[in-house]
């Protein structure tokens, strides 16, 4: 099949920005009348329902941040009520609360939609065995994708993560043909499975790869689908959207963005102004029809670029690029997020280090690495090396303390690392090169 | 007994372990015309000490210092030792039988024979009772 529903995905341009103008429009007054914190913010903004006369005024509506959902911890910005809910999911937070993402019924349909397509358009259906090996529970990936899988017709193997060889035994024995994972989770098998002798190009009929929750690069695929014979397809979301929504199709040409689920806009992180297509900037989302936690212009903090014209195979929605950094400089370490600024305020009450630091970032086999560069206090230099190495000691012990994830110190010469006027370029992720 | 001018200014200086390094090190000693007597490279993970006895010690703590070096100095001791074998053997038992720690030594071989440099914990103690055994330190003056 080439389309799940072909209607909605092969619609003209036209017909689709009218759709998702009547949804805005209505998505809008229902907030304006129902939800306090759009009817402030919209407020403050100065801006009314009525004024939303064509698609293009959604600019006009104030952001949303990932801040406000922490303010509002647990569920102050939901506008269902517990009756109308019918799930949680909470994203782990490194830093201060996590943040709770509640579902309705029509929220849980929509995001389950928003993945058959996608599913279907690269190649999966009937007859399929998908392999769900993301995590089941509060994160969304394994319940997400589960649902997704489900929902086409093909059969769900429901091994979450972990017990590798036993998942490796499985996907033999009933002939899984996908897997949706973290990419660095399919490298880790693919390691498993050489250990124990099994080829996964012969010796299973593995043919696809579902890969995301993670940062990963054109190289990776290419490595991927050469050493394990499978195609691997890129997929995007956050738990704020609902969880993994958005595929890439077979043409592997970027994630399709479907128009009357999400209205997609590119800005510019600094000035808040809309870019053209195909210029880079912040990802910002508006969710048209979700009901427990509406989200209008939400800014994830991922940069992109967005490509408005007909796919190769034929779908007339939007697709973004895969992701090529982050607004904040935020980065995803073994599934932690971890802030520069967190570094850097740690480093900032250990006296025998300087407050200049560089973060390298590797994916070591499966796993990734974090090396923090440091620059060694001329007073705290002794001729021992076991007095440095304690320093070194120290330093990790307080970066793992605070940032929660296991971290590797350099110790280099005063003066040595790179200085920045303005911004700096304090990180060099070695996975998006 | 006057130990003072037996204890040796060694410059220690921390580098990152990395093509170059060294080469900095000794081209700024050789720029300011500071002559290295002895000499070594202790290595550890990722970085490593260049500790050097030098003729010029001061100066050459202030021109690495201006380079952006972390440098220190550190009390050592030199001790002759017979350039045959057993003659490492000598000294460490001395040492040994005393109860002191040698933290980390290195040897060269000097102009009137071989020459062990070491750091132990204990300065003092350690020339008393290396003169005392009757073996040879060498002065501060021999160096700078």
């Amino acid at each position: 099949m080439k389309c799940w529903d072909p209607r909605i995905e092969e619609m003209p341009k036209e017909e689709l920005q009218r759709m998702q103008y009547k949804l805005l429009k209505s998505l809008v007054y229902r907030l304006y009348s129902f939800s306090p914190f759009y009817h402030d913010r919209m407020k403050e903004q100065k801006v009314h329902p009525d004024d939303i006369c064509k698609l293009s005024d959604v600019h006009k509506l104030p952001f949303m941040f990932k801040r406000d959902l922490r303010d509002n911890y647990p569920d102050k910005i939901f506008t269902a009520t517990k009756d109308e809910l019918v799930r949680y999911h909470v994203s782990s937070g490194t830093t201060g609360k996590p943040t709770v993402v509640g579902y309705t019924q029509n929220d849980l349909n929509n995001w389950t939609t928003s993945l058959a397509r996608g599913l279907t358009s690269l190649g999966l259906g009937r007859g399929d065995v998908i392999q769900v090996s993301y995590g089941y529970g509060l994160f969304t990936g394994g319940l997400g994708m589960h649902y997704g899988a489900e929902r086409i017709g093909a059969t769900v193997l429901p091994a979450s993560v972990g017990n590798t060889e036993r998942q490796i035994e499985l996907m033999q024995d009933l002939g899984a043909t996908a897997i949706a994972c973290t990419p660095s989770y399919l490298l880790h098998i693919g390691e498993v499975a050489e250990k124990m002798g099994v080829n996964i190009k012969k010796d299973t009929q593995l043919r696809t790869g579902i890969l995301g929750a993670e940062p990963w690069t054109e190289g990776m695929r290419n490595r991927i689908q050469d050493w394990l014979g499978i195609r691997a397809y890129d997929i995007y979301g956050t738990s704020e959207l609902s969880g993994p929504m958005f595929t890439e199709c077979a043409e592997q040409k970027g994630f399709h963005i479907w128009s009357d689920i999400a209205l997609v806009e590119i800005i510019d992180p600094k000035t808040g102004e809309s870019l053209e297509a195909g210029e880079k900037g912040e990802l910002t989302i508006t969710v048209l029809q979700k009901e427990a936690l509406p989200m209008i212009r939400y800014r994830i903090g991922d940069i992109t670029t967005m490509e408005e014209g007909i796919c190769a195979c034929g779908r007339t929605h939007p697709r973004i690029q895969r992701i090529q950094g982050r607004v904040d400089d935020m980065l995803i370490i073994r599934g932690i997020n971890v802030f520069p600024s967190h570094i850097e305020y740690a480093l900032m009450a250990i006296p025998e280090v300087g407050e200049h630091f560089q973060i390298v970032v590797e994916r070591k086999g499966a796993l990734d690495d974090m090396l923090v560069r440091v620059e060694l206090n001329k007073e705290s230099f002794s001729d021992k090396i076991n007095d440095i190495m304690k320093i070194r000691q120290k330093v990790e012990h307080r970066l793992k303390n605070s940032l929660n994830v296991n971290v590797d110190v350099e110790l280099v010469e005063p003066g040595s690392l790179p200085r920045f006027e303005g911004k700096s370029k304090k990180v060099i992720d070695k996975r998006l090169m | 007994m006057d130990t003072k001018k037996y204890v040796i200014r060694q410059i220690s200086i921390f580098s990152e372990n990395r093509p170059g390094r060294l080469a900095a090190i000794a081209h700024a000693l050789g720029e300011e015309k500071i002559n290295i007597l002895a000499f070594s490279i202790a290595e550890a993970n990722g970085f490593g000490v260049v500790r050097a006895l030098v003729d010029h010690p001061e100066k050459a703590h202030d021109k690495l210092l201006s380079m952006g070096f972390n440098i220190a100095f550190t009390d050592v001791i030199a001790v002759r030792m017979k350039d045959q074998p057993g003659g490492l053997y000598e000294v460490a038992k001395i040492l040994g039988d005393s109860g002191i720690n040698i933290e980390y030594s290195y040897a060269y071989s000097g102009k009137e024979g071989a020459v062990l440099i070491l750091r132990v914990d204990l300065v003092e103690d350690a020339i008393k009772k290396i003169q005392n055994s009757g073996a040879t330190l060498l002065e501060r003056s021999v160096f700078h």
